[in-house]
């Protein structure tokens, strides 16, 4: 049986069911308790598991998030909640430089089993230092895994993977989509790290995303099909490891690829799904795989800079109608 | 250094070095005496075998403060934890690490302590509870803190040591660590071990605050100066700190004035300061004092302390022999211990 659920409460299902499985796991972060999140994600959790386990913290991303790695690494597996990932940028150090490194300095000696997580990318007209997505930065790391999904069934899913895993995991959702609802199972499940899930299946061409990019895609998707053309959507849910076959096996079908993708184009996810493509379904091409990216440049506030710098269904459709040669 | 030593306020209670009677049994003399004895010799020959680019790499020694691991160690239990920087040989050997292994590691051989993957900065043993080995300054800080939470929350009374440089005194990660290991009473001892310079730079020029145990007073954390180049200060020190912690209390910060006599790595020749002031340390040296006070006192006798001094001698040349004759990692090593995950999907074009 499925029931409808936010994706906050989801991830509060995952986050609660792995707690009440496993004395090891806590969540921190700032107002994670007495406030139950800032964005309600861990409402209640306070009432259930108490303040040893719920765990405010002051503003400090650097420090806590080090105090979650030196736990992690001595038998404890925290879950760190960020605000934002654009204030995790002063705990990178710990990410980059400890958590995604402790496995190959110590050569095995310590793990860290950490999920770092909290929202990615724009949330309506929040300006330059709110906006930034950071799948890329982190993917780029050796030692990280990445997830970034905002369906509430597969993030709930993940993120009990995530929590069980025993290498450093960041997640990455979206604060316009907490409340965003659908069909979640009851009962028991994992969903796998690093497997791409098909959410249209589609024979003209491969539209590859993730996160909340999944809603113009598939809004363009129709109105694809509206014009007759068939796009296939695939909702990558895990950034690192890249599930490369899905995205072979698809072009494979389609002999064409967008990628839609809401951080910048310079050396980002997008830019990689290309390589793979070029390097393992050359010959299957049809046209080279264009993408729809942010603007390279920095989010400013304006409603109408916000439109001209984010992807959209209308940018998508172009950028799909390019790639089938059917711009006029 | 010294002269703020002397002008600190009353609320610091300084540990002096040397007690007038020997405090200690002879087992614990002849400890710090053997452990002291061992990091310097290990931290020679590393310099030697550098010289002859046998060790590459940075590589930084412990050569001046060696009371200070040798104090700890003989204060706190073998399950603490431990956590300090990339000066680390010492704490290392003082932890019980195999000298051995770690010569081997300098040497980047896959019979390291950690298979020749860390090198100078990074020795780590679960077994002896050693979490490195940190190449970040000032990164431990709240990662000790964390180790040390998870102490607490697992309802141990362990704690442990989060050891520092007077560099990373400066460091935002202290304050943040400071302030929320206070507020949550969390077992941790902070040590930093103030050698006078972070890299070239004196602790006089990076702050109007010289005197670092005050920076624990900000957060009304008990904080105390200890004379660093005493086993005996340092023991007395630790012992107190751990007490206290234990009981429940909370963290505890110590400043240990120590100092080395090379440079900050191989490659400084520490033009920064002058050879007196060197030489004012070498007098005080940990080793020297400490056999002082084992034979002005006749704890034992001058043919003990040789046989120690040969058994150390023999130790580190065997070291030196195991790493020379051990083998370098194999090139599949690469991918091994970046994920926990067997099978985890590298990109390999």
């Amino acid at each position: 049986m499925a029931r409808k659920l936010a994706l906050r409460d989801a991830l509060n299902e995952a986050m609660s069911e792995e707690m009440r499985r496993d004395e090891t796991v806590f969540l921190m972060g700032e107002e994670v308790a007495e406030y139950n999140g800032a964005y309600k994600v861990s409402k209640g959790m306070l009432d259930e598991f108490g303040p040893k386990r719920v765990i405010d913290t002051p503003i400090a991303e650097l420090g806590f998030a080090g105090i979650g790695v030196g736990a992690a690494m001595n038998g404890l597996r925290p879950i760190v909640e960020f605000m934002t990932w654009n204030f995790a940028v002063l705990a990178f150090d710990q990410i980059v430089n400890n958590a995604a490194k402790t496995l190959s300095q110590s050569a095995g000696e310590f793990q860290c089993p950490i999920v770092f997580r909290g929202p990615s990318g724009s949330a309506g007209q929040l300006a330059q230092q709110h906006s930034q997505t950071f799948e890329s930065w982190m993917a780029n790391v050796p030692g990280l895994k990445v997830i970034s999904c905002v369906d509430p069934a597969d993030a709930k899913g993940l993120l009990k993977a995530a929590i069980r895993d025993n290498d450093p995991v960041c997640m990455m959702e979206s604060e316009m989509m907490y409340g965003y609802e659908a069909e979640v199972p009851e009962g028991e499940y994992l969903v796998e790290i690093g497997k791409a899930a098909v959410r249209r299946e589609g024979t003209d061409i491969t539209l590859v995303t993730f996160n909340k990019m999944i809603f113009p895609t598939l809004e363009a998707a129709e109105l694809l099909a509206k014009e007759g053309i068939s796009a296939e959507v695939i909702d990558l849910r895990t950034i690192r490891p890249l599930d490369h076959k899905a995205l072979v096996d698809s072009v494979k079908k389609t002999n064409r690829m967008v990628v839609i993708d809401e951080s910048w184009p310079f050396a980002g996810v997008s830019a990689e799904i290309a390589y793979e493509i070029q390097k393992y379904a050359f010959d299957y091409l049809d046209a080279p795989v264009t993408r729809v990216n942010a603007a390279d440049t920095s989010l400013p506030y304006a409603p109408t800079l916000v439109e001209a710098y984010l992807p959209n269904a209308a940018k998508i459709v172009e950028a799909a109608k390019e790639t089938l040669y059917l711009n006029a | 250094m010294e002269s703020g030593m002397d002008t600190a306020t009353e609320k610091k209670k300084t540990t002096k070095s040397r007690s007038k009677k020997p405090a200690y049994s002879k087992e614990q003399y002849l400890e710090w005496y053997e452990l002291m004895f061992r990091i310097r010799k290990f931290e020679e020959r590393a310099l030697m075998m550098y010289g002859q680019q046998k060790i590459r790499g940075f590589c930084h020694v412990y050569i001046g403060q060696e009371a200070v691991a040798a104090g700890m160690e003989s204060a706190i239990r073998k399950e603490d934890a431990i956590v300090t920087a990339y000066r680390q040989h010492g704490t290392a050997l003082g932890r019980g690490c195999d000298t051995n292994a770690c010569m081997a590691e300098l040497y980047g051989k896959k019979t390291g302590i950690v298979k020749g993957k860390g090198g100078s900065m990074h020795f780590f043993s679960a077994e002896h509870r050693y979490f490195g080995g940190n190449g970040i300054v000032g990164a431990q800080i709240p990662i000790g803190t964390g180790i040390a939470f998870a102490e607490k929350y697992k309802g141990t009374d362990n704690l442990c040591v989060t050891m520092f440089g007077d560099g990373a005194a400066r460091q935002g990660a202290l304050h943040e660590s400071f302030n929320m290991a206070m507020a949550w009473k969390i077992p941790v001892l902070y040590i930093v071990e103030n050698n006078g310079y972070a890299m070239g730079t004196s602790v006089e020029r990076t702050s109007n605050v010289t005197e670092l145990y005050k920076m624990g007073l900000a957060y009304d954390m008990p904080s105390e100066v200890v004379d660093g180049m005493s086993p005996e200060a340092v023991h007395e020190a630790v012992s107190r700190a751990a007490e206290h912690i234990r009981a429940g209390n909370g963290p505890y910060y110590l400043e240990i004035r120590t100092y080395r006599y090379k440079g900050h790595s191989v490659s400084d020749p520490a033009k920064y300061r002058t050879k007196e002031e060197v030489q004012q340390y070498k007098d005080r040296d940990p080793i020297k004092i400490t056999e002082q006070t084992i034979l002005d006192h006749k704890i034992a006798t001058a043919e003990e302390l040789k046989e120690i001094e040969n058994k150390i001698k023999e130790e580190i040349k065997e070291a030196v022999k195991f790493a020379e004759e051990s083998e370098f990692p194999d090139a599949s090593a690469l991918w091994e211990e970046n994920y926990v995950q067997a099978d985890y999907p590298f990109i390999k074009d």
